[in-house]
């Protein structure tokens, strides 16, 4: 179970970003993309997970092309990019239905209320999205990791409007995943000191 | 791979439904952008009779057009459109999914209404009847057209007249096959010609759009 | 790299293109001017008067090329956009790009001259016949996808989506044209178009022959001038773009940046800044 980057180039718009990246991503590792604003971190991040395209060079997860997934594959990756796909309309509820719905996975209403409460919206689980605060919204989005049974994670910024108790939960949750065998690609401003030990990689 | 779509068809229905005013918005235009038309050129019967089939396709084309602005846009705010992208099941599936929760929510209103209109108008009998029809078979093509417009012009400046531009050409066979039909109705010709090549356009759109749409999508999401 | 590759891929490079571009251009501005004289001139002095229409009709050395260029360049700006959505080949884009105005332009013309030729004929600068109406519609589909090429701020994501545009335009077109002329022969039973005599004198065919092949060049030449622009300014940091842009692009210049096309090294001299 790995995830491979041969080589990639990214532009945006007409500004290079990076070339010549490339790593193996292995079972059960963590790999942290570093750089400034600016240097392409969101962009390698949606290459990775297939949304954008690389100018050069070409994405593998589990031996297939990530622009020619198929099905079950799909299914094993799991991104959470910048914006997080919370519907102001639906409950975290809801919204964590919808999405397990669109996904094709299934959980047990009670599966849905655990993750919620874990993710520390305990109380909160029937209030219209457009009534919480940035960092439950997030934690509504971040409650999808608990109930998905995908291998890969691709975090865009998890940490983003998180308090310190949610952003220790987040790091307790990688470090399980990644135990039982998950691959974890991230990025962050932050300091993630109490992160398992992380392959770093620098986009300067 | 039928339930995820289920789920997004459930979904996008009751998110419109919700905003009920969304509904109202559309419907209101339809009938206003008719109503004009008696303003504009007068309240003789037989004139209205002559032009009530093409007031009726142009209101409907154009509320068509307006509503699809938005059939994007949210999710694309706030990133479900990525989610969507990233499921399992075919890009082209999930946005056929999405206009026809589209089409059943802001399509099949206007097609009911259209009898009703048609009355004020002047039209009668098997007329109202075929202008109801035409616009049954007319609007999905309308609606898949538009999706891809939409998809085209999300983010970009100049969204909205932008896609009127990019997608009203394309409408033209659809108005001209649809309000044909109606005419022929009221002169007593046979319309089930125009009526059968209505039905070949969806025919013909149901499985080709999709894919464009799609494609559209991926190129606004890279 | 093989120096053996197929020669005609080798102008997907742009450098190589442009410097093709640079040699054919001088010719064709004159090639299409002489034709363009001798066809005038064809057309005004020696073709005989139309026994309905009087000088009137003189204008289809005009109209006539100009609805078919129009057509045309449709037809070739959808085929370059698939060509770039399919094999990503960007000088693809480019031609399609450089392609539009002047599709505009003549479809424009066409529709013009269309009406200066109606005034006299028909007694209207405008009816909706089935032909001028469907030239309207194919002039807003060039009009349609210039503009959404030019409101997306990246060019080459611009480019995929008015390329899709296009070829979704060009498989409508033939049904629009059916539609427009089944919905005028309903509401009018004959066609007015059909004034001119069956045949044409020859010396009508020679000038009408010349004017087309002017306006054939002249699309060409053009189109070839913008692309050289286009690809000039997308490339604009590149060695080679520079170096053509100061007049002087050496050999080893060119095929430099042409292996960076097809090779792995992307031609960028500096990384990208902040």
């Amino acid at each position: 179970m790995t995830l491979e980057a041969e080589r990639l180039a990214c532009r945006r718009g007409e500004l290079h970003l990076f070339e010549g990246v490339g790593f193996a991503l292995a079972a059960g590792e963590l790999l942290f993309v570093r750089g400034r604003n600016g240097s392409g971190k969101t962009t390698l991040l949606r290459t990775l997970c297939g949304l954008s395209e690389p100018a050069r060079g070409q994405v593998r997860w589990l031996g297939q092309d990530i622009r020619r997934l198929d099905e079950r594959a799909q299914r094993q990756m799991l991104y959470l990019g910048h914006q997080d796909a919370v519907k102001d309309e639906l409950t975290p509820l809801e919204n964590l239905q919808v999405h397990q719905g669109l996904r094709g996975e299934r959980s047990t209403l009670d599966e849905r209320l655990d993750a919620l409460e874990q993710a520390g919206l305990g109380g909160c689980e029937e209030i219209p999205a457009r009534y919480l605060s940035q960092g439950q919204r997030r934690r509504t989005a971040l409650a999808r990791l608990l109930i998905s049974p995908a291998a890969l994670w691709v975090l865009d910024e998890p940490l983003t409007a998180l308090d310190r108790r949610a952003v220790a939960w987040l790091f307790g949750r990688i470090a399980e995943h990644l135990r039982r065998g998950g691959l974890v690609v991230t990025t962050s401003h932050q300091s993630i000191d109490g992160l398992p030990e992380p392959r770093i990689l620098e986009l300067d | 791979m039928v339930r995820p779509l289920w789920t997004l068809l459930q979904r996008d229905i009751s998110l419109i439904v919700t905003r009920r005013q969304d509904v109202l918005t559309v419907v209101a235009f339809f009938v206003i952008v008719i109503t004009l038309f008696p303003l504009a050129i007068g309240p003789e019967p037989e004139k209205l009779r002559t032009i009530a089939p093409g007031a009726v396709w142009v209101a409907a084309a154009l509320a068509s057009l307006i509503s699809l602005d938005r059939l994007f846009a949210d999710d694309w705010r706030d990133g479900t459109l990525e989610q969507l992208a990233l499921a399992p099941q075919p890009l082209a599936l999930t946005a056929l999914a999405k206009v026809l929760a589209h089409w059943l929510s802001l399509g099949l209103p206007l097609v009911i209404l259209s009898p009703a209109l048609g009355y004020a108008l002047g039209l009668q009998g098997i007329e109202l009847a075929v202008l109801a029809g035409s616009l049954l078979l007319g609007t999905p093509v309308l609606s898949l057209l538009g999706a891809v417009g939409a998809a085209m012009t999300l983010g970009v400046r100049g969204g909205g007249a932008l896609m009127a531009l990019l997608i009203l050409p394309l409408y033209v066979p659809v108005l001209i096959l649809g309000a044909g039909a109606v005419n022929e109705a009221m002169f007593a010709a046979p319309y089930q010609a125009h009526l059968s090549l209505l039905g070949a356009l969806l025919a013909v759109a149901l499985p080709l759009l999709p894919l464009a749409i799609a494609g559209a999508l991926r190129i606004t999401l890279d | 790299m093989t120096g053996r590759s197929i020669p005609w891929l080798k102008f997907t490079a742009p450098a190589n293109f442009y410097t093709l571009a640079q040699r054919l251009v001088p010719w064709l501005w004159p090639a299409a001017a002489l034709c363009a004289v001798a066809g005038l001139y064809m057309g005004f002095f020696v073709a005989p008067p139309d026994h309905q229409q009087g000088d009137a009709y003189r204008i289809l050395f005009i109209h006539v090329p100009t609805a078919w260029m129009g057509m045309l360049l449709y037809l070739l700006l959808a085929a370059y956009g698939a060509i770039f959505l399919v094999w990503r080949i960007k000088m693809a884009d480019i031609m399609a790009r450089a392609i539009a105005p002047t599709g505009a332009l003549m479809t424009f013309l066409s529709l013009w001259t269309g009406a200066l030729w109606g005034a006299p004929t028909w007694g209207t600068f405008w009816v909706w016949d089935a032909r001028l109406t469907s030239t309207l519609i194919l002039l807003f589909l060039f009009l349609g996808y210039m503009a959404l090429h030019a409101a997306s701020d990246d060019r080459e994501k611009g480019g995929r989506a008015a390329s899709l545009l296009a070829i979704i335009g060009a498989v409508n077109v033939p049904i629009i044209y059916f539609s427009v002329e089944w919905w005028y022969n309903l509401h009018q039973g004959v066609s007015v178009m059909r004034s001119d005599g069956p045949s044409m004198a020859d010396s009508m065919l020679a000038a009408l022959l010349l004017m087309i092949a002017a306006f054939w060049i002249y699309a060409g030449a053009i189109v070839l001038r913008r692309a050289q622009a286009e690809a000039l300014s997308r490339e604009a940091r590149t060695e080679w773009a520079q170096a053509a842009a100061a007049g002087r692009l050496t050999r080893e210049q060119r095929e430099r940046a042409a292996v960076g096309i097809e090779g792995n090294r992307p031609p960028l001299e500096s990384g990208g800044q902040t």
